[in-house]
């Protein structure tokens, strides 16, 4: 579309899945009759004659001859709309017209403003309480978010926040956590089709506070506030950005159960490492939630016992080179690799750069390696174009030190870990600012 | 009869959406460049590849010029203004 408005005709080709989702993409950037083509779904892992049968075939939306669709959208002449776009305003009120309980229910879930399960009702009096929980006015804006790089930004308030808060059940001494999270411009609702998650660490002073469990069950539905700040942030997300809906702002194929929560909180008393946000820069004292993309894949395991090399080795090689692990460890398991010799979280990390290896091709193979880090090697980006270089072969680095990160939870009944899929810290967000 | 309750609108603010118009379109593609646009997803530049095929063997005298952005997922600015400098028509695609 910025093609076009540089004076440049373009057809834009896509494949049928995201029919809905382009032509969306189109509305809400003001071009409604961009011109798109579609092939069938998928292009990734068909051979050149079978994408040449694509090219040879029909578009599966308009049901005409694809490339006829391209050249006539490249010389059709235009019509009133192309010459004008298409101008409107979207609001939404601060409140809905009142009705009864039963029917505003169904309104909540007929507009996919829930997660399908039981919410409260925000009434101004429930609000009213959770924006007790901040000393920043309703009315002021706290951020915008999208479900994806080509959908256009969404604005909210604190009240807008609240409303949200409301509805998942949170208690209102939750709310800076979830102004925090809201602020940091990162979706808990992502579309992307890899159906990531946004997994959050909370860390600091109000984990305590708010009674978070980083103890037994810290990943699981034993806390409310655990509970109610996951359920609050996905909820937020997908109200705040104007939806999460498949097809047209969720693209995620396989869908994640981490959607529904990946919020927990580091067990900084039982560890003997300084906590993550410590780390990075944070004081102990401070209060903040780190997010990072992804949640795609869990690697469990024990000990380490006699051959924990071997099984971290083959855990680490088990995890998406595209995506580094969060290694989240019982308190248990961190004392027992202080015993050997790791009396810092980054000497474990290092250990698990050095060894998550992969022979070159298998590791060039992967696709979102191929579509997202191969362009930075061909344009000279390190590592990735020594990584490129390699003997097919060769067995090279799957990740970076920044990729990987080390946590420490649970409540000592067993000593066991977990690989969580989460990739590249995105951001880490202070809570305090937002008391 | 059950009494009525006012509540909030769940919804953020979306932005005001401003129409924009289309470039002119062309009589026909020969004898124009034709930027073809590898988007950088997986297998896309076979598929832009066949595309290019196709058109090749159609307008013989349309200049068709393979391009690819800096990154995927990433606006490129310099490719647009190379495309806009001395392209008269562009095809971008695909993936997924």
């Amino acid at each position: 579309m910025a093609l076009e408005q540089g004076g440049v005709p373009t057809v834009a080709v896509h494949t049928d899945v995201f029919a809905r989702l382009a032509q969306s993409v189109a509305r809400a950037n003001g071009m409604p009759t961009t011109r798109q083509a579609f092939v069938p779904q998928p292009v990734v892992g068909k051979s050149a004659a079978e994408l040449r049968a694509y090219v040879d075939g029909k578009d599966p939306v308009s049901g005409r001859p694809f490339a006829q669709e391209v050249i006539d959208g490249l010389t059709e002449p235009l019509g009133d709309t192309d010459l004008t776009g298409l101008s409107f305003e979207r609001s939404t009120p601060r409140l809905l017209e009142p009705d009864t309980e039963d029917n505003l229910h169904a309104l909540f879930a007929g507009n996919g403003w829930t997660d399908h399960q039981p919410i409260l009702l925000p009434t101004e009096e429930r609000v009213a309480a959770m924006l007790a929980g901040t000393s920043r006015a309703p009315d002021e804006t706290v951020g915008r978010l999208r479900p994806t790089r080509y959908r256009e930004f969404w604005e909210f308030t604190v009240e807008k926040v609240a409303v949200n808060a409301v509805m998942a059940g949170a208690r209102p001494q939750y709310l800076p956590v979830l102004l925090a999270m809201a602020a940091s411009g990162l979706s808990g609702r992502s579309s992307s089709t890899t159906s990531q998650a946004t997994v959050a660490l909370v860390n600091g002073p109000i984990r305590d506070e708010i009674g978070m469990n980083y103890g037994i069950g810290a990943m699981g539905p034993y806390s409310h506030a655990n509970a109610a700040i996951g359920r609050a942030y996905g909820l937020l997300s997908q109200n705040l950005q104007g939806g999460s809906v498949p097809h047209e702002s969720y693209m995620g194929s396989q869908g994640n159960f981490l959607s529904y929560n990946a919020t927990f909180a580091e067990n900084e008393a039982a560890s003997p490492w300084e906590p993550f946000h410590v780390q990075h820069g944070y004081a102990a004292d401070a209060s903040t939630v780190s997010l990072f993309l992804g949640g795609w894949y869990t690697v469990f395991g024990g000990g380490p016992r006699e051959t924990w090399e071997q099984k971290f080795t083959r855990s680490l090689q088990a995890c998406d080179p595209y995506t580094g692990p969060i290694v989240a460890l019982d308190p248990i398991v961190a004392r027992d690799f202080v015993s050997l010799g790791f009396d810092t979280k980054q000497k474990l990390i290092d250990w698990c750069v050095e060894h998550a290896r992969l022979p070159a091709k298998e590791y060039w193979d992967n696709q979102w390696v191929q579509t997202l880090f191969h362009p930075q090697a061909v344009a000279g980006v390190e590592p990735y174009a020594t990584l490129l270089a390699a003997d097919p072969d060769e067995e090279i680095r799957m990740f970076r030190p920044e990729d990987i990160h080390v946590v420490v939870v649970g409540g000592e009944t067993g000593a066991v870990w977990k690989m969580l899929g989460g990739g590249p810290r995105r951001t880490t967000v202070t809570v305090d600012d937002w008391r | 009869m059950k009494s009525k309750v006012a509540v909030h609108d769940p919804r953020g603010y979306p932005p005001k959406v401003t129409g924009k118009r289309l470039a002119p379109r062309l009589e026909s593609l020969q004898g124009k460049v034709v930027y073809l646009v590898d988007c950088l997803f997986d297998n896309s530049d076979v598929f832009i590849g066949q595309l290019g095929n196709w058109l090749g063997e159609r307008f013989a005298s349309a200049d068709l010029r393979l391009i690819k952005p800096r990154q995927s997922w990433v606006d490129d600015p310099d490719m647009r203004a190379r495309i806009e400098a001395d392209g008269d028509a562009a095809i971008l695609g695909v993936g997924l």
